[in-house]
């Protein structure tokens, strides 16, 4: 989640008065208003808008809303000056192959608008560039390196540089190796025979993308009024983008934005960076109507896309550089539905006519339950994950058996259900002080692996304790009774370890297994530390659906 | 004044067994007269003083009882008394072999040798002991051995003689113990003797108890006779029945909302393909979600649908279709072939629509079911979690029915209020998040998303371009407010306790 923060006396001054209707209006526009202390307004930007990453891009967005500066701003663009040139090396081919650049001049920086900078850098980082490997940004003040720069590839050892934060130069691979930055994205190298840096003209190293700039070249302060920005990473596209809301981010500071001239040798021609010159895309009024069920005009239309940040003319929208989310005619639509706020469409059912209808497993379910629930059974509801230990180990089944496991669980649950029989076993022996009889059951779907291939089945599991096979019976027998089913009760074939020899019977309904009733063996409730006799059956429902659902 | 008449035919058989006694003022008494246990008469008399009839005042007092020693003492004999068995029919012994046959332990011995050294029954020469004692004063019973036996006593009646041989005992280890009793102090009260006097009067007549097939069956046992009338306001033992989990009541409802909406139900495999959870709904392989950090994924790899829609949906990421001009990168099938748990219903959505006819339309369909996300578990998290998915694919769909259909879905959920705003899902555009206002708490209760299928997810899966109004806001936190659940961690405790007591969804 994208957070912005910025200050409320900023706010006040450039955009008005932050009062309960300002915060309604800062929700409409699709940036919820999250949290509010002292001086500090925190807003959620939503993925598909990286151009709201920074107070100025948010500002300038939400003028435009509020209609106090509608239209596509303009901003200027100066002409690459004398060395305004990034030479971008074949070496970096295939390891970061793109770079995109500019240098923005005449800043007047102070603590506020340098926290502003590094927070929009980070969360583009974060965002859109899916931590710094689709794209990073460095920017450095001017002053400090001298133009033009070279974006390339050198082998790790031979890199050597102080990076920030350190004070003695390290190597390459000593960076990934210590340095914080260096071990958190080191894996965005790994595997490289070179490393990519920025050098400049007089061979210093600016950084190693997309690790770390340097200590004596990369940190701008209160004093930087001229900077070098760049991007680099693996999609061009996303360079530009990112490129154009930092270099707006800094003309609405007051800087002015100079281009660079990106050289790839001679064969893969030029290209100037950063480029503002907008994206056309075609919007339908009558498509527009359709979707949003308005019946708004043309005129409205162009001044509710006006409002988003758009120019309209004759069916045509221009598209701000900055944008990265519009694919196609609906996302212009969204946005001129935002203009004419969601509060005005006016909610509306209409007349078609469609029949409703349950799932007859759904209800198959249902009705199991209800009938369980009239014999005094709690329905109980467990997890769908569990674990090794309460599956295998609990239930004394052989090391080797197999369970479906989830990578990478942030908890203990890591493997899918194989049974509802350990999670009642679970429920009973965490109920231990609770009265007795306890009488419980659940329904719910299980996974096995059938020939390598995930199972999913719904299932249907019930205990008493203390309980006894009888009373087990009786009451799966009751259910069968009301559901019409003929069930045989046999001596098992192959019993599942928890059961006890000769207290256990196979349940099968024409002639096919469904599963086991029993009382559990005395060993097993040692493992869950139940001090009472449980009596339980487990059953795979789905012969049952085949059977009621004909 | 109550009725006394009315008083005393609600008295219960306990009761008007010991109306007769309470004159005798305390409880160990009207036990003996009535032939009651005192837990009974104890509690007989709590249920005649809320009816007025006793006034019970309770007093503190000083017990002297036996202690653990003393106990075992007053039925195995005092050691010095089993010492003095011995002497008499020895007369004299050495002391070593005294303490030997007097079975009698070191502690023992010494003590009782010293009692009845103190008694001058004995003496003490050349390691020997000599009785000197007379028979008459060895056959006598000693203070102490009276004492014991008499215990327990109340210790503001007892005399010198008793006092000293209490004093004398509780020099010894646990031979007696002093605690304070409360007794209770009965008295009748006027309303109290006026129910006894009428109550002698009713004598023989007797009331009906408990009604049993053989006083239903023999008229005379009933004709004419009174019932005994109950203390209707006592509270009774609770009993607990059988039923559904809270959560499942809860779906059910919910189920029946969009049925009678004219929805119908979708299910499907919890475990599915990443290209029915992400692909086909047109979220890009390198999206956040798609990685470990967030969703389940299992270590396996699944067969994709057929090669056509395969195509389209690689089609509508690379280039785009319907006028997108897509995400523009290289869709790779064999990351559509991860399997994933669902982290949404919507899921099912784009399977239900690669299954639609369009001869079926218009068409509304919805779903309750668990979805999972990798999350460590917290007070408002969990790694599963209910959703509730809806669509509606109709030709001539638009925002507003979005918006109508999940107003109505919500009032019937118990919120009026319903807030729409700007959202983003890579799915859906417009994208909505739904708010309903909490009624009581008085603020906006943020349930999660909606929008309408973006043409880039429709065109593949339906073949054309028709709006898909779809949704799939949270369920849980629904739940959690119904029945007032602070953690969303009681959903699955399982505690059989709070199960029992848990209330019923009646909506």
């Amino acid at each position: 989640m994208a957070i912005v923060t910025f200050s409320k006396k900023q706010f006040e001054k450039d955009i008005g008065i932050f009062d309960e209707k300002i915060k309604d209006k800062i929700a409409m526009f699709g940036t919820p208003l999250e949290r509010e202390e002292g001086d500090s307004i925190s807003i959620e930007v939503f993925p598909n808008r990286p151009d709201l990453l920074s107070y100025q891009g948010f500002k300038r967005g939400f003028l435009g809303f509020l209609g106090k500066r509608t239209g596509l701003i303009q901003y200027k663009l100066s002409k690459p000056e004398e060395n305004y040139k990034v030479i971008i090396d074949s070496s970096v081919r295939d390891i970061r192959p793109y770079t995109a650049c500019a240098v923005i001049k005449g800043l007047q920086l102070d603590d506020e608008k340098i926290k502003e900078i590094i927070q929009v850098q980070e969360m583009l980082h974060l965002t859109l560039g899916r931590r710094r490997k689709k794209a990073a940004i460095g920017i450095y003040p001017l002053e400090k390196i001298q133009l033009p720069i070279t974006f390339r590839a050198v082998e790790p050892d031979k890199i050597k540089f102080t990076p920030l934060e350190m004070d003695k130069e390290l190597s390459g691979l000593e960076i990934l190796q210590k340095h914080s930055a260096g071990k958190e994205y080191a894996h965005l190298l790994a595997g490289k025979v070179k490393f990519p840096i920025f050098v400049d003209a007089k061979d210093q190293v600016l950084s190693m993308p997309p690790i770390i700039n340097s200590q004596l070249t990369g940190r701008i302060t209160s004093e930087t009024k001229d900077v070098f920005v760049e991007c680099s990473g693996s999609d061009m596209n996303i360079l530009k983008i990112c490129l154009n809301i930092i270099a707006t981010c800094f003309a609405d500071m007051g800087g002015k934005i100079y281009q660079m001239e990106l050289s790839r040798g001679q064969l893969r021609g030029k290209e100037t960076t950063p480029d503002f010159t907008p994206r056309v895309m075609k919007i339908s009024l009558e498509n527009t109507n359709k979707l949003l069920g308005t019946s708004i005009t043309e005129k409205e239309l162009k001044e509710c896309l006006e409002k988003m940040g758009y120019n309209y003319k004759s069916k045509l929208v221009e598209i701000p550089a900055w944008r990265t989310d519009i694919l196609h005619e609906v996302d212009l639509i969204e946005d001129v539905a935002i203009a004419y706020g969601y509060e005005n469409l006016v909610p509306e059912i209409p007349e078609i006519s469609t029949t409703g209808k349950e799932s007859g497993k759904e209800k198959i379910k249902r009705s199991i339950a209800l009938i369980l629930a009239g014999l005094g059974f709690l329905e109980a509801s467990s997890y769908h994950l569990t674990n090794k230990k309460a599956q295998i180990e609990n239930m004394n089944l052989p090391e080797k058996e197999r369970v479906i496991e989830v990578e990478q669980s942030k908890t203990e649950y890591n493997a899918l259900r194989k049974n509802l029989t350990h999670s009642l076993l679970k429920i009973l022996s965490e109920n231990v002080d609770s009265e007795y009889p306890q009488k419980i059951f659940e329904v719910g779907k299980i996974f096995n692996l059938v020939s390598e291939k995930i199972t999913e089945k719904e299932s249907l599991s019930l205990a008493i304790a203390p309980g006894n096979f009888t009373e087990t019976r009786q009451a799966i027998e009751y259910l069968f009774r009301m559901l019409e089913i003929n069930a045989v009760f046999s001596e098992p074939k192959n019993m599942p370890s928890w059961f006890i020899d000769g207290r256990t019977a196979e349940i099968s309904i024409n002639g096919k297994s469904i599963g086991f009733i029993g009382e559990i063996h005395p060993k097993i409730l040692k493992n869950w530390k139940i001090k009472m006799p449980v009596a339980l059956f487990e059953i795979d429902l789905e012969e049952i659906f085949k059977k009621l659902i004909a | 004044m109550q009725d006394a008449n009315k008083v005393l035919e609600s008295l219960s058989p306990n009761e008007q067994k010991i109306l007769p006694h309470i004159e005798e003022k305390n409880v160990s008494e009207i036990c003996k007269k009535s032939s009651l246990d005192k837990t009974s008469v104890t509690r007989a008399l709590g249920y005649l003083k809320s009816k007025g009839i006793v006034n019970i005042t309770a007093k503190e007092k000083k017990i002297v009882d036996v202690g653990i020693n003393g106990a075992l003492y007053r039925k195995k004999g005092l050691p010095e008394r089993r010492l003095l068995q011995l002497l008499e029919e020895k007369r004299i012994i050495k002391i070593e072999e005294a303490e030997r046959q007097s079975r009698l332990s070191e502690e023992e011995f010494r003590a009782s040798l010293g009692v009845l050294k103190k008694k001058a029954f004995i003496e003490l020469k050349n390691e020997k002991i000599f009785l000197t004692a007379k028979k008459e004063e060895i056959s006598r019973k000693s203070l102490e051995e009276i004492f014991l036996d008499s215990l327990p006593l109340e210790f503001d009646s007892l005399s010198q003689e008793q006092l000293y041989a209490m004093k004398s005992l509780e020099k010894r280890r646990n031979m007696i113990q002093i605690s304070d009793e409360k007794t209770m102090h009965v008295e009748a009260t006027e309303f109290g003797i006026k129910i006894m006097s009428l109550s002698i009067g009713a004598n023989g007549r007797g009331f009906i108890e408990q009604i049993t097939p053989e006083i239903i069956a023999d008229d005379s046992k009933w004709r004419g006779k009174k019932f005994r009338r109950y203390d209707l306001t006592i509270p009774v033992p609770k009993i607990y029945g059988g039923k559904r989990h809270f959560v499942n009541q809860a779906i059910d409802y919910a189920r029946t909302v969009w049925t009678e909406m004219g929805f119908r139900e979708m299910s499907g495999d919890i475990v599915v393909s990443s290209f029915w959870n992400f692909d086909a709904l047109f979220t890009a392989q390198d999206h956040p979600v798609r990685e470990m950090q967030d969703t389940f994924f299992i270590d396996k790899k699944t067969e994709l649908p057929d090669k056509k829609l395969v195509k389209e949906v690689r089609e509508s990421h690379e280039s785009g279709v319907s006028g997108s001009i897509g995400w523009g990168y290289k869709w790779d099938e064999e990351e559509a072939k991860k399997l994933v748990l669902r982290t949404h219903t919507t899921c099912l959505s784009s399977q239900t629509l690669a299954q639609l006819k369009e001869k079926d339309l218009p068409a509304k369909f919805f779903a309750i079911g668990k979805c999972f996300r990798n999350e460590t578990v917290d007070w408002s998290h969990g790694f599963e979690f209910n959703q509730t998915e809806g669509i509606v694919v109709d030709p001539k769909a638009n925002m507003k029915h979005l918006l109508g259909y999940l107003k109505a879905f919500f009032a019937k959920m118990g919120f009026e209020k319903v807030r729409f705003r700007p959202g983003y899902f890579p799915y859906t555009e417009p994208s909505v998040e739904i708010d309903v206002f909490h009624p009581e708490r008085k603020v906006w209760l943020e349930l999660g998303g909606a929008g309408i299928f973006r043409p880039e997810v429709v065109v593949p899966l339906l073949g054309k371009n028709i709006p898909v109004l779809a949704w799939g806001p949270g369920f849980d936190r629904i739940i959690m407010d119904y029945y007032k659940i602070k953690d969303l961690r009681e959903f699955y405790r399982n505690d059989i306790n709070q199960m029992r007591k848990m209330k019923f969804w009646v909506k």
